[in-house]
């Protein structure tokens, strides 16, 4: 197991104080302790998809049941959601969605780029409350704010953390 | 694509009611249906509080059904969609395998068109086989459907089996009249959670 980050472990506390137990992702190197941390909780039910959009379905899904979740992607995977955001948007369903950059900050890699810079635009063209966080120490506050307004008030949320804060990656290079 | 250009016209099941024989004994089962055809076709079976008929969000169906398997697990929850839409969410019958949720059964009406849009041919009027590809994705319990006697079976199987179950049942093609459900989503979704969750579920 990869033990979380001390941010990490504080996204994994505010999905519990919150109730949201159905962690889906499609994994990024970013979110890989906060993972780990929801796989090894008996009571967490996590979620492998093959496509970021398929999450936005499943935790429709789960609200209609009564549970509460949220989604881990990365930034490329935000535009595989455009027209699935529709659910959220059309029903008013809760959605958080939990975003680690690429292409933003220090990236190596130009085919991460077209995507991290437009990931904020696309998802509020869509409908969806975007918060950035650039440092560890505001990122319990900010998913914290964004869980409340998704679970309290049926509103599609993102929160996008900072390549600078997650670091980037560099194979080397 | 290889085409068998008019063999879905002589398919002796009909989608009306096969639907029909399949909700009959529902019990208390969720439902959710797939957009076009199928939402129509499960509305025209009678509309119930607790189904949840999409207008749009294609290739989500079995996502959709997955959530609420998951989060319901004492409930059956039956997925009805089409085969346009399933081919566009192909991936989540691999998430329902990772997943393999034993009170979600996924029906497919599959009459190899894209019904709404003027009768094209989806690629299951080829070559593709959407059974063969669910049973490969890792759901076990498969059924193909093609014939009276296959839907008998595939209505006590719903009913008896554990899931994940998936039924691939070719259909006619043919436009039927629209019989359309609640199109406003916030309000299917509210009416929804009334009736699972109870008032303090849309009031809290």
């Amino acid at each position: 197991m990869n033990e979380p980050a001390s941010w990490q472990q504080d996204i994994f506390d505010v999905l519990m104080d919150h109730d949201m137990r159905m962690v889906a992702y499609v994994p990024d190197a970013g979110h890989i302790g906060l993972i780990d941390a929801c796989q090894s909780d008996p009571d967490v039910t996590t979620v492998p998809l093959t496509t970021e959009e398929e999450g936005i379905a499943l935790l429709s899904g789960a609200w209609l049941g009564g549970a509460r979740g949220a989604l881990l992607m990365q930034s490329s995977g935000a535009g595989n959601c455009m027209n699935m955001l529709s659910l959220a948007k059309v029903c008013r369903f809760p959605l958080l969605m939990l975003i680690t950059m690429r292409g933003q900050w220090g990236e190596f890699n130009p085919w991460q780029v077209p995507m991290g810079q437009t990931t904020a635009e696309m998802l509020k063209l869509a409908g969806v409350i975007t918060f950035g966080v650039d440092d560890g120490g505001d990122v319990r506050d900010t998913v914290g704010a964004a869980a409340r307004m998704s679970v309290h008030g049926n509103a599609a949320t993102a929160v996008l953390i900072s390549q600078r804060l997650l670091g980037a990656k560099t194979f080397g290079n | 694509m290889s085409v068998e250009s008019s063999r879905s016209e002589q398919y002796p099941l009909r989608r009306r009611e096969v639907v029909g024989r399949l909700l009959a004994d529902r019990g208390d089962a969720l439902v959710v249906a797939g957009l076009g055809a199928p939402a129509w076709d499960v509305t025209a079976a009678g509309d119930d509080p607790l189904n949840f008929p999409l207008w749009g969000a294609m290739g989500g169906a079995v996502s959709m059904g997955l959530g609420l398997a998951l989060a319901q697990p004492r409930r059956r929850v039956i997925v009805i969609t089409g085969d346009g839409e399933m081919l566009m969410g192909l991936g989540s019958l691999a998430t329902v395998a990772a997943c393999q949720p034993s009170n979600l059964a996924i029906v497919v009406l599959d009459n190899e068109r894209y019904g709404e849009t003027g009768m094209q041919h989806t690629h299951t009027a080829g070559d593709t086989d959407l059974v063969a590809i669910a049973g490969a994705a890792g759901i076990s319990r498969v059924h193909r459907v093609l014939t009276g006697e296959h839907l008998n079976d595939a209505c006590v199987h719903l009913v008896q089996d554990t899931g994940p179950m998936f039924f691939g049942v070719k259909v006619r093609a043919e436009a039927l009249p629209l019989v359309l459900p609640p199109k406003d989503g916030a309000w299917l979704k509210d009416r929804f959670r009334l009736a699972l969750l109870g008032e303090s579920s849309v009031n809290g």
